[in-house]
């Protein structure tokens, strides 16, 4: 390393040497870097997963187009709208299909006691609302009343009621006063807001929900003709429907439309983007820390090197040196432990943490200019080397 | 004399090194100042071991860090190397410096670098030059003040008196023109100070290097061929002893 260095810098590698020669601060000092950088990619990770979680429920959709109540920011969140919507949509040219989606949140008792919140959409079994086959093939099953298929990756739910359902075995449970049965199972995959999902036909939704109208939806999903141009056809449909009480959007708008929100405008986003803050800062103190620590330990060599002829950059290159040895030593065990606590968090949680290959790249990229920075409030100490003072 | 004379500062080689003509020096602002130096005039000849004696108190720091460029001259003039050095620039003291040779009382090594990387750095200083080898020219170094057992130690493994020689090292392997010490033995035993300044002189008369030194070491007093004597400030005696 050091001879590595050496060539690199075309000097010898005083931060490095300063830095391995003690070992107790190096160590503190690495172990800092990657605390922070650990900190950082769980928020990231968390914020990864919310804004997958979000887009899951999206893509398994069967649409091109997204009509929702004009006050909508996320899935859940808008208010129904007039079935009319429908009509109108599908008087439009170039629309091929428009079905109502209907949406609330369902309790389930577990059989220990506790309760589970899924989100349960109610659709009309003779639409193809879903991209998801399992649902597809089985739209005719759940046209019985009180038939529901259910999310397999929902979270906190017994494995055997999954291993049933595969087997063929359904599954009764109580709900809103009445008797549901789980006839099947799809994959969507929870977030932040829920734990999973049901998939209801329109009937069973409106029997457990009465206080809902079939001719309220909560969306209504389009799908055009085949060529038909995306923002084209958007435009066509908001000239067509009033939007006073409609919201006309392409799914991606959608999607982004309720990520940003959910980000910004919801406490778990802002939650995660203040711990990537937080870790940011931490890192900042830690390394500052040490850092400056080191200045004011070697101010005496500083003095003497100054008094032989070094210029004043030559000590900042000095605590660079050591910001950057110090961000990349303590990236490598931050990057490797985080990705085994996503295995372990993904595992226990459920959530979607995945770590993509720009991720790592990003958060290195931030410790050096973190270490960076740090450097460079700590190189201020560096005036106090007055050679003069030596003898 | 086999003398390199580096040019970088533009030093004119018939000047004499080091020429002091009424420098004052004060410390502190208006109300408070006090002077510590009073018209000093000094000439010093190329190659000579000149030590500088005086009560604690007496200046002999504050002369030896104005000539160093190490404090900035403020009244009077010191031309060193040929460069008036009273209004240089900051770049400039810096560059001058580079010309010079510093041993401190206590040895300065950098506890994190090996003898070796030590004295290397009295060479990296003045840039790459592909006609030099570092690591040679510092282990030759380090070999001429009898370390070449102990390259590679850190200070922290060496004795005060060899920590003094490596000192002695980076001071020289730069081939300064002028070599600065202050008290460079007050720290060692009677055997190993001597042993030091035998070897700064030796080396000093075999490379042309004017050594300015301060000491209160009665014997090394023997081995100077200048004693200059300082009193609040004034100099009040310049002798050549003969033996
Ligand atoms: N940075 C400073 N600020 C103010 N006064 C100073 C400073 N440095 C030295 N002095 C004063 O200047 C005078 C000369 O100090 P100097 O260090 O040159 O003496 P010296 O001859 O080297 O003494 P010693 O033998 O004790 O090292 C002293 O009175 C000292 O208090
Ligand atoms: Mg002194």
């Amino acid at each position: 390393m050091t001879a590595f260095l050496t060539n690199l810098l075309g000097r010898l590698p005083i931060g490095w040497l300063q830095l391995v020669h003690n070992k107790a601060r190096l160590a503190a000092a690495i172990a800092g870097v990657a605390f922070a950088n650990i900190l950082i990619f769980m928020q990231l990770g968390f914020q990864g997963a919310l804004i997958e979680s979000i887009r899951l429920p999206y893509i398994a959709m069967n649409a091109d187009i997204i009509i929702s109540g004009s006050d909508v920011n996320t899935m859940a969140d808008g208010s129904p709208l007039p079935r009319q919507r429908m009509f109108e949509a599908l008087s439009v040219p170039g629309v091929a299909t428009a079905t109502p989606f209907y949406l609330a949140k369902l309790d389930w008792k577990q059989s220990d006691g506790s309760e589970r919140s899924l989100d349960i959409f109610g659709i009309d079994p003779s639409a193809k609302t879903f991209k998801l086959d399992e649902v597809n093939s089985s739209l005719d099953r759940i046209t019985l009343l009180d038939r529901a298929m259910i999310d397999r990756e929902t979270r906190n739910v017994s494995k055997v009621i999954f291993e049933d359902l595969n087997a063929g075995k359904p599954y009764i449970f109580e709900t809103r006063g009445r008797t549901l049965t789980i006839i099947g199972t799809f994959a969507i995959g929870g977030g932040f807001s829920t734990d999973g999902y049901f998939i209801v036909s329109d009937q069973t939704f409106l029997k457990l929900f009465p206080q809902r109208s079939s001719g309220a939806p909560n969306h209504i999903l389009v799908t055009l003709e085949n060529g038909q141009n995306l923002d084209t056809m958007v435009k066509r449909l908001q000239a067509r429907i009033p939007t006073y009480d409609a919201l006309v959007q392409t799914v991606d708008q959608a999607v982004t439309r309720d990520q940003r929100f959910q980000t910004t405008q919801k406490p778990v986003g802002l939650i995660f983007g203040f711990g990537v803050a937080i870790g940011i800062l931490v890192g900042i103190i830690i390394v500052y820390q040490v850092l400056s620590t080191d200045v004011a330990d070697h101010l005496r060599e500083y003095a003497t090197f100054k008094a032989i002829g070094y210029p004043s950059r030559f000590f900042l290159g000095i605590v660079f040196e050591e910001a950057f040895v110090l961000a990349l030593f303590g990236f490598i065990p931050g990057v490797f432990i985080s990705i085994g606590l996503y295995a372990v968090v993904s595992n226990v949680t459920g959530l979607p943490i995945t770590m993509p290959l720009s991720r790592p790249l990003l958060v290195l990229i931030g410790t050096f200019v973190m270490c960076g920075l740090s450097g460079a409030i700590a190189t201020r100490r560096l005036a106090n080397a007055n050679p003069a003072d030596l003898f | 004399m086999a003398t390199i004379v580096r040019n970088n500062v533009g030093s004119t080689v018939r000047e004499p090194p080091i020429d002091i003509q009424g420098l004052n020096h004060s410390f502190g602002s208006s109300e408070i100042r006090i002077q510590v130096l009073f018209d000093i005039n000094l000439t010093m000849r190329r190659g000579e071991l000149t030590v500088l004696l005086g009560a604690s108190g007496s200046g002999k720091t504050t002369l030896l860090t104005l000539i160093g460029c190490l404090r900035r001259v403020e009244e009077g003039s010191v031309r060193l190397l040929g460069n008036e050095l009273n209004g240089a620039s900051e770049n400039m003291l810096v560059q001058s410096r580079r010309s010079l040779g510093f041993i401190f009382q206590a040895h300065n090594l950098h506890e994190s670098l090996t003898a070796m990387q030590n004295v290397r750095m009295g060479l990296e200083v003045h840039g790459r030059d592909a006609t030099r080898n570092w690591e040679k020219s510092a282990e030759h170094l380090l070999t001429l003040v009898g370390l070449s057992d102990r390259l590679h130690y850190l200070p922290g493994s060496l004795s005060g008196g060899q920590k003094q020689r490596v000192a002695v090292a980076r001071a020289l392997v730069g081939n300064p023109d002028i070599v600065f010490a202050d008290e460079p033995t007050a720290a060692l035993d009677k055997v190993s100070g001597l042993q030091v300044v035998n070897m700064l002189k030796q080396l000093g008369k075999k490379r042309g290097t004017t050594t300015l030194m301060v000491t209160h070491d009665n014997r090394i007093l023997d081995l100077a061929d200048r004693i200059i004597t300082l009193d609040e400030g004034r100099i009040i005696g310049d002798e050549r002893p003969t033996y």
